[in-house]
């Protein structure tokens, strides 16, 4: 199933605790890298991206996490957003999402979410799920 | 299996009793049903919520976390409609039915509206429930912006546009404990209020008259109006209040009302359902109903011909009816004694027991001092405490509500009621006293609590006991009680509020602490201090005073910056960003049009538009064209994005205008190159002017230059914006030179002493124009070091544009990338 991963691009390409747009038809998603150090309580596992060769055989990372650039409050960027642990906060208005589960801690319901697969350098993300 | 129990109502009593189920039983199956559409909340910080002291995602007693983690059904906005009490099952209002071995109803209560007229219209709102409160706000942000939209017309020959611009007012109908506490978040909010009450005095559940008439005096103080014996009898304008009219004949503007006229136990399906109620549920000491299974709590429950209206019985009631629900019970509920605290800044205000009591053998004790607004009185009967009110010094509370509840024997200690032993403050209390009166926690479990986790700060306290959580009235107390428990080791924490809920300490402690210890990261300050990953809030505030403190031998780290320093533009609705280049005291060169006109063209720019700063914006650029824009328009930032010194706006002055004293052009311009980009605590923009008719508007800007007959008169403080606040004058100076060195003093004060997102106006009234002047002018000390380190930050400053050649963080204007199918 996942042999359809395309390249998202690299690690490196995201400053630790910020977020970038990848762009995919006229879905904008927004892939952050969560600093490693401070996050949230749910986030100390492993780096998730130190298995080796084949991204068809990886666990999504939970150091890089893609959701929904667009806010459903009022479509405010959220890749330009301030991370806080697991959560992000909407640039225009404030409203908060958890990255990993795309829940808002308020009343905005939840955003679509995408595994993100890392090996070695590389960033994946799935195909079929985000075009 | 366990047994299901069925909860209705997802308030501060269900989930208490919730709570407790879980830990007597952790396999009860637990369904909740709540008719609001929100996670359990902490109704008693609402008044916070409405003095903007807190934001609702504060507030949540329970996240969607432990609903998960407990296995509860949870149905929010989902109403119960009724109880099948033969076959034990309930209806919610989709029809859906759900059957339960225990039934809870723990619905509380809804406002009491009073039968007025027009209470439907627009902008007339209770104060209950979370959209109550965000109504309320957005009424009260309405109200304003109304005012200034017909501000705006011009012809106005009698004066009305001026009163409607001052129109900004509400009126807050009930004098008791909610009205008052609502009426001072709005107050604080730059609203007119008025209280209007029907009885004669305010609060009188809880107040005798003197102490009624002192806490009217106080309120009057903060600038609220009150006004006894009035009982609304309609509410005027179409479709939106304009007004309420009184029985009395009396007509008030308003544009806001808010109804704070008490509450009513919501019994309704529970009454249709066959269950004994009066005022409310009728519980016996189990917390039982009159049908077997079926048990209530909180606001909704009465017992012994009593309802409270408070938390800290729900506490009690909670505890009992677990106990019951469970099987594990035994214990029973004996009645609360109403304590409640007035949570209202700047009043100290507690009252105990019960004053409707007016029996013949009740005694006053009393001391009164009416300059200093202090009134204590306690009502005594056959040598035992019933009640008391402590107005301007609440310290006794704990101490006294002990002597009610316990029922001591008080005939040898008469004349020490009153005054306890001040000087050993918490020592003097006992184990079982309570300190935290909204969640029912004594001092015995918070000592346990510093001696089992090792706390040693309020925060600690409040995460391991939930102490201070809820009102926070105790805070004190709980700094006493720390204080003598740890010794030396713990120092009371000043009254500076915290930088936010990850760090503990104030801006200022903070900002020591990163001297002392030479964290030179934000990463390293959240190592160090944080309890929390670090937020919107505390992240940019801590960038500021790494750049502050260290000048330029710090870590700047983007992810810590809000996107507008992220990419030195400001972001607007849809993304997009705005372009303000820097153009000195509005001083333009045709070239520099030229320049902008050729950039609006070539990148096919939305909108060109003269800004109310004097210059010139390029509205929504993309992001992506930031740095070729920067580029070929080759002029500097205008930091119109940033919290930094902005514009200085300028009139013609002596260089044309035939009344010029002063020449304000050149002394703005020199003053805007000089400042430039200075990161500030808030934005700061400045006005020269060159005489008196003050055509730059200086006096209401942060700092404020005006020319005079041989000088300059320098202003501090001045606010456009939300509150209009003139500036003050700090000093009149003979040469430009010196407005400039003077001013330049001034911002590097409020640079180190100013709270982050603190505009000066602020800062100003907050430290008081005779502190500033003696910092500035007579410590000589200080204001030596103030101009050095101002000169050192000065020199350090880039063009954050420049780094549209050289970004400082990876793919700073770019996305990640596009995939094409
Ligand atoms: C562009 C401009 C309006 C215009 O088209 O003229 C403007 C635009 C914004 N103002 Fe303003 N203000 C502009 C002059 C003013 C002025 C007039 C002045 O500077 O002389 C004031 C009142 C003076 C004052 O600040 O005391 C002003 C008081 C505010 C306030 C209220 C501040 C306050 O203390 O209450 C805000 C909100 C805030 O800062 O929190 C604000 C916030 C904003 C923001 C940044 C809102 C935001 O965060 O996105 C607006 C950005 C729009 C955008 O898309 O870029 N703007 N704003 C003006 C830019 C001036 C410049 O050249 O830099
Ligand atoms: C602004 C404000 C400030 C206050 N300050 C203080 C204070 O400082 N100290 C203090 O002790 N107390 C204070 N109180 C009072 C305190 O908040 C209440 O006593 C307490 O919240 C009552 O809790 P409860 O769970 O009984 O009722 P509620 O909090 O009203 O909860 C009941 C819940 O049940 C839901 N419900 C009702 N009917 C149904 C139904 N049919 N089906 C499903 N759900 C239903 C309701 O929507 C509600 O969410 C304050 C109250 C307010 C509004
Ligand atoms: S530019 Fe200023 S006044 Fe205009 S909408 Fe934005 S913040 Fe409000
Ligand atoms: S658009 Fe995201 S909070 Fe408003």
């Amino acid at each position: 199933m996942k042999d359809k991963m395309i390249k998202a691009g690299k690690i490196s390409d995201i400053p630790e605790g910020e977020g970038r747009v990848f762009r995919s038809g006229r879905n904008e998603i927004a892939v952050f890298r969560l600093a490693a150090e401070i996050q949230g309580s749910s986030g100390q596992g492993s780096q998730g991206s130190r298995i080796p060769s084949n991204p068809r055989i990886l666990e999504p990372s939970s150091i890089v996490v893609a959701i929904d650039n667009r806010c459903p409050h009022h479509a405010g960027p959220l890749a330009d957003g301030i991370v806080s642990g697991d959560l992000v906060i909407c640039p225009l208005h404030g409203h908060k999402f958890n990255l990993k589960t795309g829940e808002s801690t308020g009343d905005e319901g939840k955003i679509k979410t995408y595994p993100v697969f890392v090996d070695g350098e590389e960033v994946f993300m799935e195909n079929d799920l985000i075009s | 299996m366990g047994k299901r129990l069925v909860v209705i109502g997802n308030g501060i009593a269900g989930i208490a009793t919730v709570d407790e189920v879980l830990r007597l039983d952790p396999d009860m199956q637990i369904s909740i049903f709540g008719k609001e559409r929100h996670f359990g909340y902490n109704r008693v910080l609402l008044s916070e919520v409405l003095a903007g002291k807190m934001g609702i995602d504060s507030i949540y007693l329970k996240n969607r976390d432990w609903y998960e983690k407990n296995n509860i059904d949870l149905h929010l906005g989902m109403k119960v409609v009724g109880i099948d009490t033969q076959n034990k099952k309930i209806t919610a209002e989709d029809g859906s039915a759900i059957s339960y071995d225990s039934l809870l109803v723990a619905t509380g209560s809804s406002s009491y509206i009073p039968p007025i007229k027009g209470v439907e219209k627009e902008g007339v709102f209770p104060f209950r429930n979370i959209e109550d409160t965000e109504g309320i706000l957005n009424g009260a942000r309405d109200s304003i912006y109304e005012g200034k939209i017909v501000a705006s017309v011009v012809y106005d020959p009698e004066g009305i546009m001026e009163k409607v611009r001052m129109s900004k007012k509400a009126i807050v109908i009930g004098g008791g404990l909610l009205g008052l506490e609502a009426a001072r978040a709005l107050s604080l909010h730059g609203v007119e209020v008025t209280i209007a009450h029907i009885m004669d005095r305010l609060m009188e559940q809880y107040l005798d008259e003197t102490a009624s008439h002192m806490l009217k005096k106080e309120l009057e103080r903060m600038g609220i109006r009150v006004l006894l014996n009035h009982e609304a009898a309609q509410i005027l304008g179409y479709p939106r209040v304009r007004g309420v009219s009184f029985s009395d004949g009396g007509i008030y503007d308003a544009d806001l009302v808010v109804i704070a006229a008490g509450i009513r136990p919501n019994i309704e399906f529970a009454r249709r359902s066959g269950i004994k109620v009066n005022k409310g549920i009728l519980v016996n000491d189990h917390m039982e109903t009159s049908v077997k299974d079926i048990y209530s709590v909180g606001e909704c429950a009465e017992h012994r011909d009593r309802t409270y209206g408070l938390v800290a019985p729900i506490m009690e009631q909670a505890k009992v009816a677990a106990g019951a629900i469970c099987g594990s019970g035994g214990a029973s509920y004996e009645g609360s004694i109403p304590a409640s605290i007035l949570k209202v800044m700047g009043i100290s205000l507690m009252s105990i027991g019960d004053f409707s009591d007016q029996s013949a053998d009740i005694e006053e004790i009393v001391y009164k001092d009416e300059s200093a607004s202090v009134y204590k009185k306690v009502l005594v009967r056959k040598d035992r405490v019933t009640g008391a009110i402590l107005l301007g010094d609440v310290n006794d509370g704990p101490r006294i509500l002990r002597l009610v509840k316990e029922g001591i024997d008080v005939s040898s200690m008469r004349t020490r009621i009153l005054f306890g032993d001040q000087a050993s403050g918490t020592a003097t209390m006992s184990e079982a006293d309570l300190v935290c009166r909204c969640l029912g926690i004594t001092k015995g479990m918070i000592v346990k609590a510093i001696e089992e986790h090792g706390i040693t700060s309020l925060n600690g306290v409040a995460k391991h006991t939930k102490a201070c959580t809820s009102c926070r009235g105790c805070s004190s107390l709980i700094e006493q009680i720390l204080q003598e428990a740890l010794g030396g080791d713990y120092s009371v924490e000043p009254k500076d509020p915290p930088l936010c809920s990850c760090i503990n300490l104030s801006q200022v402690e903070l900002r020591d602490k990163i001297i002392e210890k030479g964290l030179k990261s934000v990463k390293d300050v959240l190592i160090n201090f944080a309890t929390a990953p670090g937020c919107e809030k505390c992240k940019p505030a801590i960038s500021y005073l790494l750049n502050e403190v260290w000048i330029d031998g710090y870590e700047e780290d983007r992810s810590a910056r809000f996107i507008n320093d992220r990419v030195h533009a400001n972001i607007q609705k849809d993304g997009g960003f705005s372009v303000i280049p820097r153009i000195p005291g509005g001083v333009v060169t045709s070239e520099e049009l030229r320049k902008i006109a050729d950039v609006a063209d070539r990148y096919a720019v939305p909108m060109v538009k003269i800004t109310g700063g004097q210059r010139i914006s390029l509205f929504g650029v993309k992001k992506e064209q930031l740095p070729a824009i920067w580029s070929d328009l080759g002029m500097r930032s205008g930091h119109a994005y940033t919290k930094a010194v902005r514009t200085c706006k300028t009139c013609v002055g002596t260089q044309f205008c035939r009344f010029g004293l002063a020449d304000s052009i050149s002394l703005g311009v020199a003053m805007e190159s000089r400042f430039q980009g200075l990161a500030t605590p808030a934005k700061i923009k400045i006005g020269v002017s060159g005489c008196p008719r003050n055509c730059a508007e200086a006096t209401i800007k942060d700092i404020g230059v005006v020319g005079i007959q041989d000088g300059w008169e320098v202003y501090v403080g001045g606010n456009g914006g939300n509150r209009v606040r003139s500036a003050d004058l700090l000093v009149s100076v003979k040469s430009g030179d010196d407005a400039i060195r003077v001013s330049g003093l001034f911002l590097q004060y409020y640079r180190e002493d100013g709270r982050f997102g603190e505009r000066t106006s602020s800062f100003v009234e907050r430290v008081g124009m005779e502190k500033i002047k003696e910092t500035l002018f007579k410590d000589s000390l200080k204001n030596v070091r103030l101009g050095e380190r101002l000169d050192l930050s000065l020199a350090v400053l880039k063009d954050p544009w420049e780094e549209g050649s050289k970004p400082v963080a990876v793919r700073q204007f770019e996305e990640l990338g596009v995939y094409e199918g």
